[in-house]
């Protein structure tokens, strides 16, 4: 015990110079530096934007997505994010916040997507999964469904599938089941 | 040598056994040097005297820590604390081997304490029926050595970054080894963290394989095992019903709702061997444990305890300070020295003191950033743990935090907070700077400037 105490002695005079001293204050966390890094590293275009209800709290925020392509052309889709302190060794939860019409995304919102879950890995950051939730709204994916019914029908028929979506994006039903109203326009 | 004398030492002998010869060869050990000894240690009364005066913290109670408890009171530790928030489940008796059936549903902690208290005459064991999170650093700082027999990933962190904080440059007694047992059926690691020192749990936290996750859609869709009827319930029958407002992985209640969904569902889709036993494990991750591992395990953390306790022989620290075991195909161990990392986000990167003069603006000091020869920063992102101060991008959170550009740095920070601050030119790094204030913070200037104003009208 004695020696490592000595050896921590030893290797503090060596450090003192630059070593901080005071009182013990809050640190800032290893997530929320991490966060800080990923957003700064974000690039967004122009169809998708993020808000921080609360900009001091950088774990908790929504990404708008507006797709100018695809089947949900005119469409916004909100997701919200919330960043555990577990970051980024633990996946960040991201829901839909809508009620939408999509194969991969069930109607509560529980997106499908790889690295949403099991493919996540720490070395992989936020923009990462922007990509990702932009992609399903380009290809939705029929082979891994989250809401069988919309893949079965994307799978069946693409054009009716399509206007299913085009329905449900107007707040129409689809199959008995009510959509949120996700248009762009007024 | 040692081992023959070991194994008659552990004569239990029973209630009042002979308390003195008890020691006998402990004592040899202790009192005399060996050819392993640390030259500069000194052995006798003293060195007993101090040993007597140490104070171990066992945190767990479980299946590792039943053993370290026993194992450290053969060891002669004379001053024990365990901690465990755990009551006693039928499951447990099979390993356990501090409890019996008639201490079902009683604190682990304090039956364990009972137990070895009531075995080995002359030790001081402290019960602490609580979460270590419900424990302040005051209470960590009490303690000589710190073992851990932990089930979580969770725990591990929260103690090992407790204990890095911990650490007072000016009080090397403030720095506490931590000595960590883990096992997984035949496999299993002991590892010594001279918190500062040597590479932390933190830093060793990629030796851990990622629990394997499901697909959601499998879950969602094609159900094929027992597990994932349960992780679907877990999931998303949860987050649909939410039954209780908050899941509680220990509340029988909240496992018999979670099971009975399984249940259900694993009938639809013609699966059997959903439980409530698997729901639990499942829900828990749970990982099946082996006694003789755990053993195992135990013993080497309580040699190392003993060793850097006594400095009788070399343990497991500043050089080779991690011993991973595995028992799958026959027997391997190796011993290793695992690296300290540089950006380990809890004991490297630690905060540099950064003179700042509290009446510039955040515009200024971040135009200061850019011209300190050590940071160079063109796009510097900065935070403090309460207040993001101000974000390069994205555009939505520059807008919200540029108002703070124009603020002055005695207002935002307080002396002696911590910032962080990030920057696209660092590319992995990040910096944490413990502001200190160079010059008095004119507060009340604006104010004055005012009233004088309007005594002049």
């Amino acid at each position: 015990m004695l020696k490592i105490w000595s050896l921590k002695q030893k290797q503090q005079a060596e450090d003192n110079a630059n070593a901080a001293t005071g009182g013990k204050k809050k640190k800032v966390t290893a997530a929320q530096l991490r966060v800080q890094k990923d957003l700064s590293e974000l690039s967004l275009p122009s169809t998708m934007k993020t808000d921080f209800p609360d900009p001091d709290d950088t774990l908790n925020f929504t990404l708008t997505i507006e797709p100018d392509e695809g089947m949900y052309k005119g469409g916004r889709f909100y997701f919200k994010f919330n960043i555990g302190q577990g970051f980024p060794h633990d996946v960040p939860k991201v829901k839909c916040t809508q009620k939408i019409y999509h194969p991969n995304i069930d109607l509560e919102g529980n997106v499908c997507l790889n690295i949403l879950r099991e493919d996540w890995k720490p070395v992989l950051n936020l923009q990462a999964i922007v990509i990702g939730l932009q992609f399903l709204f380009l290809e939705p994916n029929a082979s891994d469904p989250l809401n069988k019914e919309a893949a079965e029908d994307l799978r069946s028929n693409r054009e009716g599938f399509k206007r299913n979506v085009r329905s449900s994006m107007g707040g129409g039903a689809v199959k008995g089941q009510n959509f949120d109203r996700v248009l762009r326009s007024a | 040598m040692s081992q023959l004398v070991m194994v008659e030492n552990i004569n239990l002998g029973g209630v009042g056994g002979r308390p003195k010869s008890r020691w006998t060869y402990l004592d040899n050990i202790r009192r005399s040097a060996g050819p392993f000894c640390d030259p500069d240690a000194e052995f006798g009364d003293e060195s007993i005297a101090m040993f007597d005066s140490f104070k171990v913290l066992v945190i767990g109670a479980g299946g590792l820590g039943c053993e370290i408890l026993k194992n450290l009171a053969l060891s002669g530790f004379k001053n024990i604390h365990v901690i465990d928030m755990d009551t006693i489940d039928v499951s447990n008796l099979n390993r356990q081997f501090l409890f019996r059936a008639s201490d079902v549903g009683k604190g682990k902690a304090e039956v364990a304490a009972k137990f070895v208290m009531n075995r080995v005459q002359g030790v001081k064991i402290t019960p602490h029926n609580c979460k270590i999170q419900d424990k302040d650093d005051d209470f960590y700082m009490q303690f000589t050595l710190i073992v851990c027999g932990l089930d979580s990933i969770e725990a591990r962190r929260w103690i090992n970054s407790t204990l890095v904080d911990l650490v007072d440059p000016e009080n090397p007694e403030s720095l506490k080894p931590l000595i960590d047992g883990g096992t997984e059926g035949f496999k299993g690691q002991s590892r010594v963290v001279l918190p500062t020192m040597t590479s932390c749990l933190e830093c060793q936290l990629d030796m851990h394989a990622p629990r394997a996750a499901v697909p959601l859609c499998t879950l969602a869709t094609i159900p094929r095992q027992p597990e994932h009827c349960i992780e679907w319930a877990h999931i998303i029958a949860w987050e649909k019903e939410h039954p209780f407002p908050k899941l509680d992985n220990d509340d029988p209640e909240h496992i018999k709702w979670l099971t009975e969904k399984a249940l259900a569902r694993a009938k639809e889709f013609n699966i059997s061997g959903v439980t409530y036993s698997l729901t639990q494990g499942v829900v828990k991750n749970i990982i099946p444990a082996i006694a003789s591992t755990n053993a195992v395990i135990a013993a080497s953390c309580c040699n190392e305890a003993f060793k850097i306790a006594t400095s009788t022989n070399p343990a497991l620290g500043m050089e080779e300070n991690y011993m991973m075991y595995s028992g799958n195909d026959s027997i391997y161990t190796y011993t290793f020295k695992h690296e300290k990392k540089d950006d380990c986000p809890v004991c490297g990167n630690v905060a540099r003191t950064l003179p700042v003069d509290p009446n510039l603006t955040l515009q200024e000091f971040i135009e200061t950033l850019a011209a300190r020869p050590e940071a160079q920063l063109k796009k510097p992102s900065i935070r403090t743990e309460e207040k993001s101060l101000y974000f390069q991008s994205p555009a939505s959170l520059e807008l919200k935090t540029r108002r703070n550009l124009k603020l002055k740095m005695g207002k935002l920070v307080e002396n002696g907070e911590e910032i962080g601050i990030t920057d696209p030119s660092l590319g992995q790094v990040s910096f944490r700077f413990k502001l200190k204030f160079s010059k008095v913070f004119v507060k009340v200037a604006m104010v004055e400037e005012k009233t004088k104003g309007e005594e002049a009208k």
